[in-house]
């Protein structure tokens, strides 16, 4: 897979349309696949991996249903190409709960209600979790801001703004 | 989203020579605007030349400035220690824009490159003269609500929606690029182009050249600055208008100043008589509402957006104001003080 300057073509080696090699860590599992280059990462996670966590809302990058995280960082789905991933390692909502205990985040969101219909929560919590690594955000003001690219049709913002701020300030249950 | 084949150089050589060897193909950097429009057919390459393994990633110390790698995501580039030191004006204006993941997604080039937002560019249905040569404006008469009140043409009235591009305008940046015969560099003023009658080409790269760095000169005005931006909503839209001002101020006066306007033309809007009026200015409202005027002075509406006219004018006093009083616009807290 290594590509060189004199052949720049990876995979099937041609150039032509047609599948191409990938490895991609997914959910902490190595993948060996073979993707059409068109094949976005949304489509190959809902499609071909059966993982349908991850939300299809708008499919042009302006609902953040389809959050997930690309190497620690989140990014949407939706716009991204899997062949361009080769070597990168993606978590879905799916990936975060660890031997069986949900992610804090998760935890928050059940604690919080921050849901009501669900649609955009696998997104919701893909991003609150990008943006916990990020360490930005000190003020619900800049939680609101940098959960801005997350749409919620039900309208359950306030209780997301809570959920993410008792993971940020660390606090427990009851607070 | 059409077929096509994929190829991923790891040099710069490589990948122009790809480019140069194909007319039908395209550079893929973060993939937010060029995927969107293959989703909609806007866009149809015949390859895909991923740019993403170059090494182009760096934000390097340049003559008392800095060099900003193509590739270094919206993101990265916001959150530097050196840019949010240094130029925060920059970190302002990128952090008004767009959504946390698509800013890390979205790089310094994919930035510079990315196409408007007009409606009708976007729905092949349409008549569009940028999309389609020669079929006509469908904007002219129709939903131009974002649309340019300045510099606009008979064949195209769209605006350049990016964010980061105000700031880098007003910061007077340049932009150094590659092709089949070596690299150039082009001051930021001339990268972007006004629709005339070729609303196809939206800026004077060549087809065949590929952005190496956004060049940043020494002087950043890191204290009277700020990056004002108007939308339909408080968050994750694109600016109705928006003003990236920069002032350096001596004894309450106005010693150099600079000023840009986004979502009102098809290029970021800088006025040199405008900044050139602030200088030698008492710093205060009255000076400001000279340059507004100034800056506003070949304004024209379309109908849906004639009240960008005023609001842009508000928009200049009010940056200004902020600009002077070193008081900067929130990026998170929306109040307009
Ligand atoms: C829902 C949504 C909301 C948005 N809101 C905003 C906003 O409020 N403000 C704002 O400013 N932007 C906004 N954006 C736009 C976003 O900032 C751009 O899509 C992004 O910056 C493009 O960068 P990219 O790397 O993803 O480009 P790509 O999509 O990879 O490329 C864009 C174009 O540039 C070319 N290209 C890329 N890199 C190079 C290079 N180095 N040399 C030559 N050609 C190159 C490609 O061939 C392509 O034609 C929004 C986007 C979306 C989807
Ligand atoms: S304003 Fe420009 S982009 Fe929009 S329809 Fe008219 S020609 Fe097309
Ligand atoms: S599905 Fe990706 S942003 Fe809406
Ligand atoms: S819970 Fe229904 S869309 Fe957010």
């Amino acid at each position: 897979m290594q590509a060189t300057e004199t052949d720049p073509r990876p995979g099937n080696g041609t150039g032509e349309p047609g599948p191409i090699p990938v490895v991609l860590t997914i959910n902490g599992t190595e993948r060996r696949l073979e993707v059409e280059p068109w094949t976005t990462l949304l489509d190959l996670l809902r499609e071909r991996l059966d993982l349908t966590g991850s939300k299809k809302g708008c499919d042009h990058g302006q609902c953040g249903a389809c959050t997930v995280l690309v190497d620690d960082r989140r990014v949407n789905a939706c716009l991204t190409l899997a062949v361009m991933l080769d070597g990168a390692s993606v978590t879905t909502v799916e990936g975060l709960a660890q031997d069986g205990q949900l992610h804090p985040v998760q935890d928050a969101f059940v604690e919080h209600d921050a849901f009501q219909c669900g649609y955009c929560t696998p997104g919701q919590i893909c991003s609150a979790v990008g943006l916990l690594k990020e360490g930005r955000a000190r003020s619900d003001d800049e939680i609101r801001e940098l959960m801005s690219g997350n749409l919620c049709r039900c309208g359950a913002y306030v209780n997301i703004v809570a959920a993410v701020r008792q993971v940020m300030d660390g606090t427990g249950a009851g607070r | 989203m059409n077929r096509f084949s994929y190829v991923r150089p790891d040099a710069v050589a490589a990948a122009v020579r790809e480019r140069a060897s194909d007319p039908g193909a395209r550079f893929i950097a973060g993939g937010t605007n060029l995927l969107d429009l293959m989703k909609y057919d806007v866009e149809a390459p015949s390859r895909l030349i991923d740019i993403t393994r170059l090494p182009l990633r760096d934000i390097q110390e340049l003559d008392g400035g800095l060099r900003i790698g193509a590739l270094v995501p919206n993101s990265d580039l916001a959150y530097d220690r050196r840019i949010e030191e240094r130029y925060p004006l920059l970190a302002s204006a990128i952090l008004a824009g767009a959504s946390p993941q698509l800013r890390n997604m979205a790089t310094t080039g994919g930035n510079l490159l990315q196409r408007t937002r007009c409606v009708y560019f976007y729905d092949t249905a349409t008549p569009c003269n940028k999309r389609t040569p020669g079929s006509g404006c469908s904007a002219i008469g129709g939903i131009n609500r974002q649309h340019a009140i300045l510099g606009a043409s008979e064949h195209c009235i769209a605006t350049n929606p990016s964010d980061m591009g105000v700031a880098l305008a007003a910061l007077r940046a340049s932009v150094r690029v590659a092709g089949p015969d070596g690299e150039r560099t082009i001051p930021f003023s001339e990268f972007h182009r006004l629709p005339g009658d070729e609303p196809q080409r939206d800026n004077n790269l060549a087809a065949d050249e590929l952005i190496l760095s956004v060049d940043l000169p020494a002087e950043h005005f890191a204290i009277n600055y700020t990056y004002l931006k108007l939308r339909e909503r408080l968050s994750y839209a694109f600016a109705l208008v928006s003003v990236a001002a920069a002032l350096r101020l001596e004894d309450g006066k106005i010693a150099e100043a600079r000023l840009a306007l986004g979502g009102v033309a098809h290029k970021p809007w800088r006025d040199e008589a405008a900044e050139e009026l602030l200088r030698g200015q008492p710093a205060e409202r009255a000076s400001f509402e000279q340059a507004a005027g100034q800056i506003l002075s070949g304004a024209r509406g379309f109908g849906e957006n004639d009240f960008k006219i005023e609001l842009a004018r508000r928009a200049v006093v009010r940056a200004l104001e902020q600009a002077a009083a070193g008081t900067p616009q929130s990026q998170s807290d929306k109040r307009v003080q």
